[in-house]
């Protein structure tokens, strides 16, 4: 069984792991560094309760090998709030009631985050579309594309 | 849910990836997005002893025009059509179906390379490629090969590729005047497969009657469908509508679909011939013929 040290960059900060081969990053994250932010819910690549940012584009953390991050740069939900200050998309989905059991929240908050990146002011239709990989069972998702649009008119 | 173990090999040139494939054989298989290779081996539907990642081999993400073929690198990106203008200006059927694959998630790992080498009859890029006249462009021990793609789908889940090979580029013809393509999808929801999908391309002659005419089915039969029958009937046609309607009648013919929960087989012909007249009116709209 193959494992491998590999060196991720989570949230600015360096961290250096040995992992198995067929080790998820999901996994790596959440067991390994303890960052349980990022929630596993399907398993199958379809939720997007899992996504995250790799080297800025959000993927689910389920479906990529721990060791395929190797050298590069991750962002997970607890990489939004910066000095005990929510991000403008943390703040939305506060604001705006974007959420219920919170589950898929960490990942539609990544999704958006990335989103915002690239486009400042999306049309709800663009908001729904780039959302379309993230599943909530709860809001209907009314309040979450609110929520975005909420950040979007709150960021710097 | 686990993947069974595996070893995990990160090639940095295609000369060493190729290399570990021709060691390794059929034990290996090559990791690019993932987004199809990962379920498989966690629902344990498959097993490999290795993975070859190629995904820190320089050079096998692009999209350009050149010597009169668009060329796609092997491992570019879903997502890369979907934010390209040359796509979406000069190759409107591919922004149809890379917006159709998976959700903007997957399409940000999942590869156009791999969706052809999966040889999957529920992916979208063959009957796209089908239609295109695409050709896939192979690495091996021995250096590059070309495989037209009507030679590439030989069953479920089983391509023209060896073993020890890698799609490295895809090359379609550059767009001929008054041409045009489209795909179009129906499907439960965002994220599946297609329950049934039909991609269409014409080109049309002076006098406005169809030049050429490509038509091919996805997800209703082991390998994606040419309707053959249906695409030489266009041919020297005034595509009208009772034109088009013989020919997804026709297009309907050529598959074999399964039942699932999709549909059953009759259900999924049916749409087979309804999405091949909307595909066709679309590629129709787009060579400036209606």
């Amino acid at each position: 069984m193959a494992t491998h040290t590999i060196e991720v960059t989570v949230n600015g900060e360096k961290h250096q792991a040995t992992v198995e081969s067929r080790l998820l990053l999901v996994h790596l994250l959440r067991e390994q560094l303890r960052l349980t932010g990022t929630h596993i819910g399907c398993d199958t690549t379809h939720c997007g309760a899992c996504t995250i940012l790799l080297d800025g584009q959000p993927v689910k953390s389920c479906t990529v090998l721990a060791v395929q991050a190797d050298g590069r740069q991750l962002t997970t939900v607890e990489g939004l709030e910066k000095d005990g200050k929510l991000h403008p998309i943390q703040q939305g989905f506060w604001d705006k009631h974007g959420l219920q059991c919170g589950y898929c929240t960490p990942g539609m908050m990544m999704t958006s985050y990335a989103l915002l990146a690239r486009n400042k002011k999306p049309t709800e239709l663009e908001i729904r579309e780039a959302i379309s990989g993230n599943l909530c069972r709860c809001t209907g998702y009314v309040n979450i594309v609110k929520a975005i649009q909420s950040a979007a008119e709150h960021l710097p | 849910m686990i993947p069974a173990a595996f070893d995990y090999h990160a090639p940095k040139s295609l000369a060493e990836a190729v290399g570990l494939l021709s060691q390794y054989g059929d034990g290996a298989k090559v990791l690019s997005g993932g987004q199809s290779l990962l379920p498989l081996l966690k629902l344990r539907l498959g097993q490999a002893a290795h993975l070859v990642d190629i995904g820190r081999i320089p050079g096998l993400e692009y999209l350009k025009e050149e010597g009169g073929m668009l060329r796609i690198g092997g491992r570019t990106r879903e997502s890369a059509l979907e934010y390209s203008d040359l796509i979406r200006s000069r190759y409107p059927i591919l922004l149809d179906t890379a917006l159709v694959i998976a959700d903007p998630l997957v399409r940000n790992m999942a590869t156009v390379g791999g969706n052809l080498a999966h040889g999957d009859p529920g992916n979208d890029h063959p009957a796209t490629m089908l239609v295109l006249g695409a050709q896939v462009v192979a690495t091996g021990p021995k250096g590059e090969r070309v495989i037209p793609i009507d030679k590439f789908f030989l069953g479920l889940f089983s391509t023209a590729l060896k073993p020890d090979e890698i799609v490295t580029e895809i090359r379609i013809p550059m767009p001929a005047p008054r041409s045009g393509g489209a795909y179009v999808k129906f499907e439960r929801k965002v994220g599946d497969y297609a329950t049934a999908a039909a991609a269409a391309y014409v080109t049309l002659g002076a006098d406005g009657t169809v030049a050429s005419a490509g038509l091919a089915l996805t997800n209703l039969g082991p390998t994606p469908v040419r309707a053959t029958a249906a695409e030489q009937q266009l041919v020297g046609k005034k595509p009208d509508a009772g034109a088009l309607e013989a020919a997804g009648k026709a297009a309907a013919q050529a598959t074999s679909p399964n039942a699932d929960r999709r549909g059953a087989p009759d259900y999924k012909k049916e749409m087979g011939r309804v999405l091949s007249v909307r595909a066709l009116k679309k590629a129709l709209e787009r060579a400036g013929g209606h």
